[in-house]
């Protein structure tokens, strides 16, 4: 903005700023308030022995985070949550890429393509675990049946939970990744592809050489994204198998709910859930350390 | 790549996104009674009238409806009046805004769910659909304020100097020139926002306890009777709560992808 600001008639630029800044308020307000506050009071309840239903609340210092170390079922949820995110993000992505790839080209049915493939995206993740189940059923369910030897307990065998559940996640979120690579394809030049067409590259040649590295930005976004959602995966989890069979399917999150919603513990549940806020903070940063020189567009 | 290679792929896509919705779909017509096998015996009505007639479930997708509808409005006002500022008026600090709002976004929710609990109860409004709302609100509000700002700096800033040289205030060029101006974009943001409302499970799971206040989400997951879930009908509810979303996205099936990936792209 180069003009000088005594041209504008109605006011100075002091009575604009402070317009914008009433404009702004209430969206400050409402991310301080709901998403700040919380996450600093939770530290303070992590400081405290808080069952809800006793009504008792009395400062116990580091108690809860001793508690934490010590705590196998938080480790066992720990690595079991970067389990999940790893597998299910890497298959994400590995469904993804020739999905947004197809996406962008042009062949009969591309309409049909684009619009179904934002269903699973759309629909609740409640109702896509709840369809999942159906079909990961032991006796009736499609899966079992299609399977000679009858009924298998997909959802009740602590080795095949966990994968059930991957696959719900990927089925869901595969789309998204889909769209945000597609975007990042989308704004590839079309002169680079004649280009290297021109130098007779092949498909693969192409592809790996070309359209690999100026996805590099998307791919890593769509880490940073996925990657967080995976790890404070809940929804689907709950409700698929509540976290068991005996715990065998228990993410981070599931863990801290039902510490603070079953247990009552407000405590030890806040002291849960920052833990975890902390990892999903570290899985950030790793990605970022690794991939965020793509993110600022180095070619 | 041949175009029926390119089609054929498309088409196993398709069937990997669609399969499971319709096999559900083939539930619902499913007599309970009757389940297991490769195929129905019959098709019946029976599951889709019972979950249509079924006073609770119709409250809870009234409670839905309510919930989506409240955050959204919450959503655009708020945001709409922020991400005017973030993109037209160089404000110190701002910026700063938009990224707390991304790491707000990033914060697991288990997170926030035990303090919230304490505030809203402090507030009086929990086991409430309003306090749902403002969470809800809360946490929608960085997807809102990413795609708008976007959708707000695609329009040119001579549009909002030259209603200011008119005598406008900020205020008035907003409401009057640069609103209706990204209209498109407050359609697309409001859709993302009561897609996300609609389908959020674990505040409505958390902060609502009242059966007859349950929204949809919640009543689906809590749909066991007893000791055997009823499957059919499970899969009949998860239809008719599906449906109207389906139809919303393939009807705004642009817009939707246009502003999913605004953030991407744009950066």
């Amino acid at each position: 903005m180069s003009e000088p600001r005594a041209q504008t008639p109605k006011g100075s630029f002091a009575s604009e700023e402070r317009q914008a800044y009433w404009l702004m308020l209430p969206a400050v307000l409402l991310l301080l308030t709901i998403g700040l506050y919380p996450l600093v009071t939770a530290a303070g309840l992590s400081l405290q022995r808080s069952i809800l239903v006793f009504g008792e609340s009395r400062f116990v210092g580091f108690e809860n985070v001793r508690f934490l170390l010590s705590d196998g079922r938080f480790g066992s949820a720990l690595g079991r949550t970067f389990y999940f995110t790893g597998v299910a993000v890497g298959l994400e992505l590995l469904l993804a890429l020739p999905l947004a790839l197809l996406m962008h080209r042009t062949f009969p049915g591309r309409g049909l393509l684009r619009a179904t493939v934002l269903i699973p995206w759309a629909v609740p993740t409640v109702v896509s675990a709840k369809l999942w189940a159906w079909l990961f059923n032991a006796e009736q369910g499609l899966f079992s049946q299609l399977v000679s030897g009858g009924a298998v307990n997909w959802l009740g065998s602590p080795a095949l939970a966990l994968h059930a559940a991957i696959v719900v996640d990927v089925w869901k979120t595969t789309p998204f990744v889909a769209l945000l690579l597609l975007a990042g394809r989308q704004s590839i030049p079309d002169s680079l592809y004649r280009a290297a067409s021109l130098d007779g590259a092949s498909t693969w040649q192409t592809f790996r050489w070309v359209t690999l590295p100026l996805l590099r930005p998307a791919i890593v976004l769509a880490l940073l994204f996925r990657g967080l959602d995976a790890f404070r995966v809940f929804d689907a989890i709950y409700v698929l198998t509540e976290g068991g069979p005996a715990n065998t399917t228990e993410t981070l999150s599931v863990y801290a709910f039902k510490t603070l919603m079953r247990t009552g513990d407000f405590g030890y549940g806040a002291t849960l859930s920052l833990a975890t806020f902390l990892a999903a903070l570290a899985l950030s940063g790793v990605i970022l350390l690794f991939g965020g020189r793509y993110l600022k567009g180095e070619r | 790549m041949k175009r029926w290679a390119l089609a054929f792929a498309a088409a196993a896509f398709v069937a990997l996104f669609l399969g499971p919705f319709g096999w559900q779909l083939l539930t619902s017509f499913w007599p309970e009674a009757e389940l297991g096998g490769l195929w129905p015996s019959r098709f019946t009505l029976e599951n889709h009238a019972a979950v249509v007639t079924d006073g609770p479930f119709r409250r809870a997708i009234l409670n839905s409806f309510l919930v989506a509808l409240g955050t959204t409005a919450v959503c655009l006002s708020v945001g709409a009046a922020a991400s005017f500022v973030l993109a037209k008026i160089p404000l110190p600090g701002a910026r700063l805004v938009l990224l707390f709002s991304l790491a707000l976004s990033m914060f697991p929710p288990i997170a926030t769910v035990s303090p919230l609990f304490l505030l809203l109860r402090t507030l009086g409004l929990r086991d409430s659909l309003w306090g749902l709302i403002l969470t809800d609100s809360a946490f929608a509000l960085p997807l809102a304020l990413w795609t708008l700002t976007s959708f707000f700096r695609e329009i040119p800033d001579e549009l909002y100097r030259a209603a200011r040289m008119d005598g406008c205030t900020p205020f008035g060029a907003f409401r009057h020139v640069l609103l209706p101006l990204v209209a498109p974009g407050l359609v697309t943001t409001g859709l993302l926002v009561f897609i996300f409302a609609w389908n959020e499970f674990l505040y409505a799971l958390t902060f609502v306890s009242t059966p007859s206040k349950r929204v949809l989400p919640v009543a689906i997951g809590m749909f066991a009777t007893d000791f055997k879930e009823p499957w059919a009908k499970i899969a009949a509810a998860s239809v008719v709560a599906t449906l109207p979303l389906v139809v919303l996205t393939l009807v705004f099936q642009k817009r939707i992808v246009s502003g999913l990936t605004a953030g991407a792209v744009k950066e």
